[in-house]
């Protein structure tokens, strides 16, 4: 293949090179709609990698902000994103501005929820899993049933991950391997540490089958569900091609449960292993961040940017996004934080 | 017993039934997914599932990091 310098093709020539995309694939890419659920560790590899090879349209959908504990792993954030207190959604498409205008990237400053989580991820051919935890990914799995849009799932603690892509009902659903999330929200990043290498292995094993996904290579497309252990030098992969369960409650007997939860009212979550709390009021609404401000100056140390206003006070942090969500950090007690958000935020 | 886990040898002492091995690894209680000898076990079949020296087994434990 002979690739002009003027070709507006040349960005991707090694890749167009690549028998496995060629320019039709290229094209393909271009074309095509994904979300990323979650720009942390996952999602910024995952991120990066989709916008250097021209996926055309990308949403980036986070509710947190960076912060240093983040660096270490989360590899389109600076130090001067996590002194500003930059939302991770905000800083990701920013940077990735930068490495290719040509793709659109639409940032999210939300918590993904039964609320909204049909609104974001039914626009767009494939999701990928960037995520912290079995709940969002249980909701994301009621989307990928009911709308029959493939996910590919990722998830790291320590130095294993394990990878699968779910095309339900061709495939089993994440719910058939797993109908409940753990008690206690198993193990995270937060309480049992997790290095950057097994990050990027796993988030481009999902870039790769999002990749196949949207070139039309669905006969490469895994169907294992794998698990690589860095630190042990392990390997497992389980072919799951034929675990569907009949009972699932999501692809078997067509209950959406995380999808249906409690609509209508506030959502608290303890945000699992960060001894935080997060309060999710009902509807839409936007802050007018500086009137808060006025009043939270009497309580304790503020700070504020574009997009948030935090607090310091007797110990918590409060952490306020203009949709009126709040982080609570410095306590996992749900009734404590719904307090201060009725206190301080008003309803 | 000598067992191919994960693809590497371990030498469990002790170990009769998958139970055990996930015992062992501290797994149990925990959400995983086991194949033996390239068949998938249903999780009300670890206690029961006697194993044999050499007998392959894969184990995913599902992690919520990311």
């Amino acid at each position: 293949m002979n690739i002009r310098l003027s070709d507006p093709w040349e960005r991707y020539s090694r890749q167009i090179l690549f028998h496995g995309i060629g320019l039709e694939g290229q094209k393909k890419l271009k074309a095509s709609r994904v979300a990323v659920v979650g720009v942390g560790a996952l999602g910024t590899v995952i991120a990066n990698h989709l916008t250097r090879a021209g996926v055309g349209f990308i949403r980036l959908i986070d509710r947190d902000f960076v912060e240093r504990s983040n660096l270490q792993r989360q590899m389109l954030f600076d130090e001067s994103d996590a002194d500003r207190l930059v939302p991770k959604a905000i800083a990701a498409r920013d940077k990735l501005r930068a490495v290719n205008r040509e793709v659109e990237i639409e940032a999210v400053v939300d918590h993904l929820s039964a609320e909204n989580a049909e609104a974001l991820l039914t626009d767009v051919e494939i999701i990928l899993d960037g995520t912290d935890n079995f709940a969002v990914r249980l909701l994301i799995n009621d989307v990928s049933v009911k709308h029959r849009i493939p996910w590919v799932h990722g998830a790291v603690v320590r130095a294993r991950g394990i990878h699968a892509f779910f095309h339900p009902p061709k495939t089993p659903c994440y719910r058939c391997l797993f109908p409940q999330p753990p008690e206690g929200g198993g193990e995270t990043c937060d309480t049992v540490g997790v290095i950057g290498p097994i990050v990027d292995i796993i988030a481009s094993m999902e870039v790769t089958a999002a990749l196949k996904w949207i070139v039309g290579a669905a006969d490469r497309l895994p169907t294992s569900l794998v698990d690589i252990d860095l630190w042990e030098n392990a390997h497992a992969a389980i072919d799951i091609s034929g675990a569907k369960n009949a009972n699932c409650p999501a692809c078997g007997l067509g209950r959406y449960e995380f999808l249906d939860e409690r609509r209508g009212e506030a959502i608290s979550s303890v945000l699992c292993g960060r001894n935080a709390v997060q309060i999710t009021p009902y509807g839409r609404r936007t802050l007018d961040l500086h009137a808060v401000r006025a009043r939270w100056n009497a309580l304790g140390h503020v700070r504020e940017s574009p997009h948030l206003l935090r607090l310091e006070q007797e110990g918590l942090t409060l952490t306020l996004f203009r949709d009126g969500r709040l982080i609570v950090q410095g306590t996992d007690d749900v009734a404590h934080a719904e307090r201060l958000y009725a206190e301080y935020v008003g309803r | 017993m000598e067992l191919l886990i994960n693809g590497k040898r371990h030498e469990l002492p002790g170990v009769e039934t998958v139970s055990d091995v996930l015992r062992h690894f501290r797994l149990d209680g925990q959400i995983v997914m086991v194949e033996w000898n390239g068949a998938i076990v249903s999780k009300d079949d670890y206690a029961r599932t006697v194993l044999r020296p050499n007998d392959k087994l894969e184990i995913v434990h599902f992690v919520g990091g990311g």
